[in-house]
């Protein structure tokens, strides 16, 4: 149900109920388990353009945190019996012990070809075994939903305690790797609603991960005593999140601590060195949007999942541009002048998509002295 | 070696193209065999022995770098066939649909990295993967630095065009600096996304090689492909399916396992023959399991469902006829299932019910209706009307690269059906306001229908858009011009059926003007079209359907050549054994025989003797079907002779007049030829034009004609007239610098010959075209020239005279003809005079001859100095003996009989396996002895097309 009173009939799985979210598209062709444990997604319904979703199954390590992300999604085809040799079982069943909720048989192309004319909706995403709605009551709390603008979902999505990160990037056969315990620069990494890849990047990279609750204040976080300081991505309008973020970044900046923000990490960090942010029509979601790098004009391949952006025509003296899409020209990174600070809005931890930019993390920690 | 990699193996010969000499080696005797051949065919004597990876999935990578190190992949390709099957022979998916994220990425990365070590500074590659299924293993198999037949498939999946943006990058651009034309505003520098599924499948031609075993390895054998796209797996299969024009309606059933042993359906599956995938349908309709299929065919169990779920649908239609309801319909139809398709499961659900034949449901009256109403719809006809009753129709969708996030301004579409989940089925052919031309394009490439075809066509789109029409183009073959998106202002990739078209000509019908749609210029196929669109009021533009008919129906046909007062070779028309021992007996052997309306001469031949027609009769009617035989006077050592000509209803004017090599017998697709004649009197040139003339203005021809005759002793034998485009219409034009196909495509838009600038007569030079055959990919096949057509492939030679244009066009061919050493001879009694000049020529320029029994007894008499050899049934040292050992350089050898045909059969395949220049027509064999005296007198010109036009 849509908040402009349109109905979508089709097929529901995965765990029954109603549940309330503004709909986006993503066009990556693999890592719908990615993107559904992906935190960044909390409050959207996630439609999946590529017809056949649920093919390779679910398994346990194609996780990206143990959060609730995206509330559903909304997919072509119906989710037939998995094949990959990690599969341990079905989409369906996996959805539905998330408590999230699927709807197939809806034709998808048209879904995305709406949100990219008329934006991306709130929607109610329902399923009744029974087959029983009640229609006016589900669009009325489409309706009443006030939408991802001002809130502050990464409170909802961060983690409660301090935790040290142990794990480190995954290769075939293997599993996920070990952080060797040596002496390692040491990253302090505020969760706003993380992707895991991240922290196992950084591990791969060199560091020694701590993740803290997305509200610890700035002394908590220099208790930690970092040698740099991460923001990860998360949900929700950086504006809101930003509201207590924001200040702590200031306190980070002042005392010249090298920090790394993604996504949402990035656009405080641009928040909180004076530049704006604003809400984008359709927002970039898929795994192969272009970035050009402008130092050295290479072009990346990149994961995406973000509704808002650095505003690039009203950055302040003290920022400069060192990513833009080259899709629509929008920002796609900056560095904080004077700083060793710096922040991309695409996800260089790809998983899934491209691992173009895992130069990052190595850039990152090679500058922890 | 073989210790290392143990058996199976597989051994790739280096810097061979398609995988030729190459194989799987199963026990240590192939593994020898195998390894001989392989360095025979590799240029640098190499072959590539690796561990075998068989039943291991197979996926395939198109990647495109540039200067900058930017580096993306295009598409990613999953193959069906597991490893084993050449990439080429394999029925492919894309996207990969078995891989999770981490696995594509691994894939991805391993692709770069294999790019950048190899040093691709710029453009297209693609990189092939094995991949365990048990654990995930992944093995990078091969790589190839260029654009390949893959790239261009990944092009048509995906719209982007991989050589035109490699082309760019080559000459220094970046891909950030490249627009992508599909959507117009974003860069090339992406990776497309796409959001359906596009299935690929090979076209064999076995049929056309009598002793090649129809059995897919690493050496690639098909001859064309069709490519697919739906919004899921199986309605893209069966798409492709019903594409490759093979008589599929979808999973047709296979016969001859009908309630076949297990033992005969597992022997079936292990074999990977080129309808495997229908076999696995069949099992499956026999009560094997998933898993019991898989563990034969290695095929992906994911796949193999969706197959399962398709055959388990027909069960569920043949038991309760067709749904009624705009639902249960379109969730058929979602499926992929093609209105004949279900018209043929419904109705044979009524066989199994109620016992009553197939054949009384297609009667009209009351128990056709009894019928009907009992499964719906009994002909793909009342399976169309049910679907528009109610009111089920496929919308189309937009191939955009981008899965719908930017807008495509690049009308390329396809078909899918959709079902109404909010509002009606989204359909975005948004058609114009346009005076508009829809052109049919020829559907996969095979023997007699190729890429000549497709030439037409394009050159049609180009000739309309030039005088204002708007073009659409519908076509299925990725590997053509047609079916690019800038072609055409439109471009449907859909299959070639008339259910596909008639819904395309719905959507384009129903705004602007649509002039008409021609059908002569895609071969076959579209033809076979024509009467379903003239019966559902679709206009055709050009000769009207019932001229074409005419011009193949030998009894009307008939009656117009002698109201014409033309003359035919003797001929007759059989629909039993005793007829036509009957009417060869009236037209006196030696005859030709042939089934009717078949291109490239499927299952044509000369027969000689009433028990080689028995014979005949037996495979015939086997190829045929139910269609009548059609046998003529075979005019033995004729001179073959096209002609290709145009007509506006007015005025016809001639092309060209191409005169043949090898003599009347000779397909005239596998013939070499030369415009203008070579050595044909004015007089009779002028005979037939004149004789085409009557034939264009007296069929109505608006367009282009081809007429085929044959001369013999001064006298004009009227063969054939196609009142279509032909496959000698690019030759022509190019040989006369003219754009022929697209001057009678706007003829047919209504425009007048005398509005275009004459052709010029009397050209300077001389153009021979030569054809080109697979006999090295098919070993054990009998390399000899017949009426069935063979070659799958021309060049053109062109030159100041015919001995050197003979020669380049042969060079272009691939075979170098020697300037020296031993020619061996042996020809059948009649070419032995024909022959004598070019023997002393070759003589006087320094060969020696060698020659067997007749042959050389014949030569000696003339005085030439000849040494004998054994024939092979003569005890060894033999004839062959001499061919391996590399003593001889150049073979003339034809045969009458298929005694004698039969009894030279190793000497032609030697000659092959050696790559020993060989002819097997006297006429050939003298103009290759002109050529090496040409060569020898003179350095091959190299001169631009464009000079010889000047």
């Amino acid at each position: 149900m849509l908040a402009d009173g349109a109905v979508l009939w089709g097929h529901g799985f995965g765990a029954s109920g109603a549940a309330v979210g503004e709909v986006c598209f993503n066009t990556a062709m693999t890592g719908y388990q990615e993107v559904m444990t992906d935190p960044s997604y909390a409050g959207q319904v996630v439609t999946f353009t590529f017809p056949h979703i649920g093919n390779v199954g679910v398994n346990e390590e194609d996780l990206e945190s143990h959060v609730d992300g995206a509330v559903g999604c909304v997919v072509r085809e119906d989710v037939t019996a998995p094949s990959n040799f990690r599969s341990e079982g079905t989409f369906g069943d996996w959805l539905a012990a998330k408590g999230k909720i699927g709807l197939s048989g809806i034709d998808t192309r048209a879904l995305t070809r709406r949100i990219r004319l008329s934006g991306a909706p709130n929607a109610v995403i329902a399923h009744a075994p029974d087959g029983k709605f009640d229609i006016p009551a589900l669009i009325k709390r489409a309706q009443d939903w006030p939408g991802l603008e001002g809130m502050d979902l990464a409170r909802a999505v961060s983690r409660d305690e301090i935790e040290n990160w142990e794990g480190s990037v995954w290769r075939l056969g293997h599993g996920y790797g070990r952080s060797p315990h040596d002496k390692r620069p040491h990253v302090v990494a505020i969760d706003y609603g993380a992707k895991d890849n991240i922290f196992r990047n950084l591990v791969k990279a060199g560091a020694k991960v701590t993740v803290v609750p997305a509200q610890t204040p700035l002394s908590g976080v220099l208790a930690l005593e970092p040698d740099g300081v991460f923001l990860s991505n998360g949900p929700g309008d950086p504006a809101a999140t930003g509201a207590y973020a924001v200040p702590v970044i200031q306190g980070l900046l002042e005392r010249d601590i090298p920090t790394f923000g993604i996504c949402l990490g990035h656009q405080m960090l641009g928040l909180a060195a004076g530049a704006r942010t604003t809400k984008m029509h359709q927002g970039h979601r898929g795994a192969n949007h272009p970035v050009k790098r402008l130092e050295d004009g290479v072009v990346e391949i990149t994961s995406m999942n973000h509704g808002f952006a650095v505003d690039n025509t009203a950055l302040p003296d003290n920022v400069e541009e060192t990513h833009v899409s080259l899709f629509d020209g929008s920002n796609c990174g900056i560095a904080v002048k004077g700083k060793k600070a710096f922040g991309v809005q695409y996800h260089p931890e790809a998983s899934p998509g491209p691992m173009d930019s895992f130069y990052l993390f190595e850039r990152f920690v090679g500058m922890l002295g | 070696m073989l210790e290392r990699t143990g058996l199976p193996s597989i051994i790739r010969p280096s810097f061979t193209l398609g995988g030729t000499g190459g194989g799987v080696a199963y026990n240590k005797a192939e593994f020898e065999h195998i390894v001989r051949t392989g360095l025979d065919a590799s240029p640098t004597t190499e072959v590539l022995i690796e561990e075998s990876l068989l039943g291991w999935k197979e996926y395939e990578m198109e990647v495109v770098r540039d200067r900058n190190d930017n580096c993306i992949i295009i598409c990613s390709i999953e193959n069906v066939d597991p490893m084993g099957v050449h990439t080429g022979d394999s029925i492919t998916v894309a996207p990969a649909l078995t891989l999770t994220d981490k696995e594509y990425q691994i894939m991805r990365n391993a692709s770069l990295a294999v790019l950048r070590e190899i040093g691709v500074e710029t453009g297209g590659s693609n990189v092939q993967f094995a991949v365990n299924p048990k654990d995930g293993r992944l093995i990078v198999i091969e790589m190839n630095p260029r654009v390949s037949r893959s790239s261009a498939l990944a092009s048509k999946a995906t719209g982007f065009p991989i050589a035109r943006v490699a082309a760019k990058l080559a000459v220094g651009y970046t891909l950030d600096e490249l627009t992508n034309e599909i959507t117009g505003a974003t860069p090339a520098s992406f990776e497309p996304s796409i959001d359906y599924v596009v299935t690929k499948i090979p076209r064999f031609a076995f049929e056309k090689f009598k002793g090649a075993e129809p059995l897919l390895s690493t050496a690639m054998k098909s001859v064309g492909e069709v490519m697919a796209i739906g919004r899921n797996f199986k309605e893209s299969m069966q798409k492709a399916l019903r594409g490759l024009e093979t008589g599929l309606d979808g999973f047709n059933r296979i016969m001859s396992l009908e309630g076949a042993g297990r033992d005969a359906i597992v022997a079936a599956l292990s074999r990977q023959t080129p309808d495997r995938l229908l076999i696995v349908g069949q099992a499956f309709r026999e009560g094997f399991t998933v898993e019991e299929v898989q563990a034969i065919t290695h095929y992906d169990p994911w796949f193999l469902r969706h197959i399962h779920e398709i055959i388990a649908e027909e069960t569920a239609i043949m038991e309760n006829g067709l749904p009624n309801d705009a639902a249960g319909l379109r969730r058929l139809k979602a499926m992929g299932f093609s209105d004949k398709r279900l018209a043929v499961l419904a109705v044979r659900g009524i066989h199994v019910a109620g016992g009553i034949g197939e054949t009384s449901a297609r009667r009209s009256g009351l128990l056709h209706d009894a019928l009907r109403a009992m499964a719906g719809a009994t002909s793909e006809e009342e399976v169309r009307e049910l679907r528009q009753r109610l009111g089920v129709h496929p919308v189309f969708k937009r191939i955009d690269s981008c899965a719908a996030e930017f807008e495509a301004v690049t009308p390329y579409m396809y078909s899918t059906y959709e079902g109404p989940s909010f509002g009606a089925p989204e359909c975005e052919s948004a058609p114009s306001n346009a005076k508009k031309v829809v052109i049919l394009g020829g559907g996969p490439n095979r023997i007699g229908q190729g890429i000549e075809f497709d030439y037409c066509c394009v050159h049609a789109c180009f000739a309309l858009e030039e005088a204002g029409y708007e073009t659409i183009m519908v076509n299925c073959n990725p590997e053509t011009v047609s079916t690019d998106y800038d072609t055409s202002d439109r471009l449907y990739f859909e299959p070639l059926t008339g259910e596909d078209v008639l819904e395309i000509l719905r959507v384009e019908m129903s705004k602007g003007q649509l002039l008409g749609v021609i059908v002569q210029y895609g071969g076959q196929t579209p033809l076979k079209l024509a009467q379903t669109l003239e019966d559902n009021g679709v206009p055709i533009l050009g000769t009207s359907p019932d001229a074409i008919d005419l011009a193949e129906d030998r009894e009307r046909f008939a009656a117009l050549v002698n109201k014409l007062g033309l003359k035919q070779p003797l001929n007759g028309i059989a629909r039993s054994r005793d007829e036509a021992v009957a009417v060869a007996n009236r037209i006196g052997y030696p005859v030709l025989m042939r089934p009717s309306y078949v291109l490239g001469g499927r299952a044509m031949e000369i027969v000689d003797s009433e028990a080689q027609l028995d014979d005949y009769i037996a495979t015939a009617v086997q190829v045929s079907g139910d269609s009548p035989v059609l046998i003529d006077q075979y005019l033995r050592d004729a001179i073959e002779c096209d002609v290709d000509a145009l007509c506006d209803g007015d005025q016809v004017v001639v092309a060209g007049v191409m005169q043949h090599i090898e003599e009347a017998g000779i397909h005239s697709g596998d013939s070499a030829c030369t415009l203008p004649p070579y050595s044909l009197p004015a007089e009779i040139v002028a005979e037939m034009e004149r004789q085409a003339d009557a034939l264009a203005m007296a069929l109505g021809v608006r367009g282009l004609m081809n007429v085929q005759f044959a001369v013999k002793d001064g006298t004009v034998y009227l063969i054939e007239v196609n009142p279509r485009a032909s496959r000698t219409v690019p030759f022509v034009a190019k040989a006369i610098g003219q754009p022929v196909a697209k001057i009678a495509a706007r003829v047919m838009a209504g425009e007048k010959l005398k509005d275009f600038p004459p052709f010029k007569r009397e050209l300077p030079y001389m153009a021979v075209k030569e054809a080109v055959f697979p006999f090295a990919r098919f070993p054990g096949v009998d390399p000899v020239l017949s009426p069935e057509m063979k070659s799958t492939g021309e060049v053109m030679g062109i030159d100041t005279n015919f001995a050197t244009a003979f020669a380049k066009a042969q060079l272009g061919a691939g075979m170098v003809l020697p300037q020296g050493g031993v020619v061996f001879v042996s020809v059948k009694d009649t070419d032995k005079p024909v022959i004598l000049p070019a023997i002393k020529q070759l003589i006087d320029l320094g060969f020696s001859i060698i020659a067997t029994g007749g042959t050389q007894r014949y030569l000696a008499a003339a005085g030439l100095p000849v040494e004998a050899v054994n024939k092979v049934a003569e005890g060894r040292p033999h004839i062959v003996d001499r061919i391996i050992d590399g003593d001889v350089a150049l073979i003339f050898n034809t045969t009458e009989g298929w005694q004698s045909l039969k009894d030279s059969q190793s000497i032609r395949a030697s000659a092959l396996t050696g790559k020993v220049p060989y002819f097997t027509t006297a006429a050939a064999s003298v103009a290759a002895a002109e050529a090496i005296a040409a060569m020898r007198g003179a350095k091959l010109e190299v001169r631009s097309l464009q000079d010889y036009y000047a």
